[in-house]
């Protein structure tokens, strides 16, 4: 228990530990979808102060993690071009293509900016006129408003050289193609909270009932995570499998509806393919028709890029909870922080990542 | 950029049509877009990720979750000078 003080409210979280050892009487295997959540829970061990045999499975939440390795290789040549500034968040700069990343295209002399926000892109945009301004436009439901906004700002003020390279992804269906693998685990899920804080909780019944699992919409403090644990488990061992919002002071039912009507104005629904998964059908947005004009891959031809995935790398089977990060033979030899073979390890919401930030490495 | 932070609302304005406000995240302050939560004013605690606001928050969560995000180290990371 040598973790418990280090939580905000130590009594609260011995509460919430008390409930869960009193209500577990078997193993289960619980996924959180949430990078947040993995980096939450490793931080402060409470994977190691659940019942035994209560297990927490890492899922695929993590934008920067699930982005393909095609799109990282469309940015590396979108990037390289003469007259491009190429904006994104800083974490993902050091993830790998399938020979380099965009640290090492800048170093080459590409015109490669962090920024905190996509306006902050548009802004460089508008300052240089005679440059093609391209934000990387990753993320979840969470981030996806943000870049929807940043587009139709464009077109409303008529900054014609700035454009997007759109590779966002869908939660609920990630849940699906989890569920529908032959070798799923997972019996029940804390859902990604901020995710819900736009969307809303609407989509997550019937995907309870379809699959017989309780999905809980949990908070990434540890607190949170205790409390969706907690739910999740007593659903469990009363047989029930509903969708519960643990996380109301910042989800309501309805989500943003503002923030809906904006994505689904500029986003329609596609195919995606997430890395190390493969394709998942209807997992991801676009810009629709309308906005065509503001999609990188429409403004530039990079059809002839190939992706080429590391022989190595198993972050495809520990986004889906099949193994565990130390369970590949890279991690922490030929894989760590510095040196990511997979992008798990890249960011620090990545499985692997907080495996090796933690010391979390079993024998 | 996975996370969300919760930050107080310090002034609004409109640029360029769009109501943008400057937040505090305990201590540092930063340009947000509030076109999705377009009537927040002033003192008001708002969830931020990557310079928008998705929701409100109550006062109280919002500085719990401040004081651990501080501690951890967490707004460093996330808005700290990045490489």
């Amino acid at each position: 228990m040598k973790y418990l003080d280090e939580f905000s409210d130590p009594d609260l979280a011995r509460s919430l530990l008390r409930q869960i050892h009193a209500a577990t009487t078997r193993p289960w295997a619980l996924m959180e979808v949430c990078g947040g959540q993995t980096h939450s829970i490793i931080r402060h061990g409470i994977d190691q102060l659940l019942p035994e045999g209560v297990e927490m499975i890492h899922g695929p939440g993590c934008p920067v993690c699930v982005t393909p390795l095609s799109v990282i290789d469309k940015a590396l040549a979108i990037a390289a071009r003469p007259g491009v500034i190429f904006c994104s968040f800083g974490d993902m700069l050091r993830v790998p293509g399938s020979g380099r990343d965009l640290f090492e295209v800048r170093g080459a002399g590409a015109d490669v900016r962090v920024v905190y926000s996509p306006l902050d892109a548009l802004g460089i945009a508008r300052d240089n006129p005679d440059r093609e301004v391209v934000f990387f436009g990753i993320g979840f439901e969470t981030t996806a408003p943000a870049n929807a906004l940043t587009v139709h700002q464009a077109r409303r003020l008529g900054i014609r050289n700035f454009s997007l390279l759109v590779s966002h992804v869908l939660v609920p269906p990630a849940i699906s193609a989890i569920m529908e693998s032959p070798r799923c685990r997972v019996q029940g899920f804390l859902a990604a909270g901020h995710v819900c804080s736009v969307m809303g909780t609407s989509e997550y019944p019937s995907l309870s009932q379809k699959y017989g699992v309780p999905i809980v919409v949990t908070g990434f403090e540890p607190l949170d995570v205790l409390e969706g644990i907690r739910q999740a488990i007593v659903q469990l061992e009363q047989g029930r499998h509903e969708t519960r919002n643990a996380y109301p002071r910042a989800v309501p039912e309805t989500g943003n509806p503002v923030a809906r009507q904006m994505l689904a104005d500029v986003f329609e629904v596609t195919d995606r393919a997430w890395r190390g998964i493969g394709t998942i059908p209807g997992s991801g947005w676009r810009l629709t028709e309308r906005y065509r004009d503001f999609d990188a891959e429409h403004r530039f031809d990079v059809t002839g890029v190939h992706a080429a995935e590391s022989a190595l790398c198993r972050s495809g089977e520990v986004l889906q909870g099949l193994i565990k990060p130390h369970e590949c033979a890279a991690f922490g030899r030929v894989c760590t922080p510095r040196q990511p073979l997979g992008a798990t390890m890249v960011s620090s919401e990545g499985a692997c990542a907080a495996y090796y930030t933690y010391r979390r490495v079993a024998g | 950029m996975c996370l969300a932070v919760p930050g107080r609302v310090v002034r609004v304005s409109v640029v360029d049509g769009t109501p943008m406000a400057e937040v505090d995240f305990g201590g540092v302050r930063k340009d947000v877009c509030l076109q999705y939560v377009p009537d927040a004013a002033p003192g008001e605690y708002l969830i931020v990720h990557v310079g928008f606001a998705i929701q409100r928050l109550d006062e109280e969560s919002a500085r719990r979750t401040l004081d651990e995000f501080t501690r951890l180290g967490l707004l460093e990371e996330e808005f700290g000078e990045v490489p």
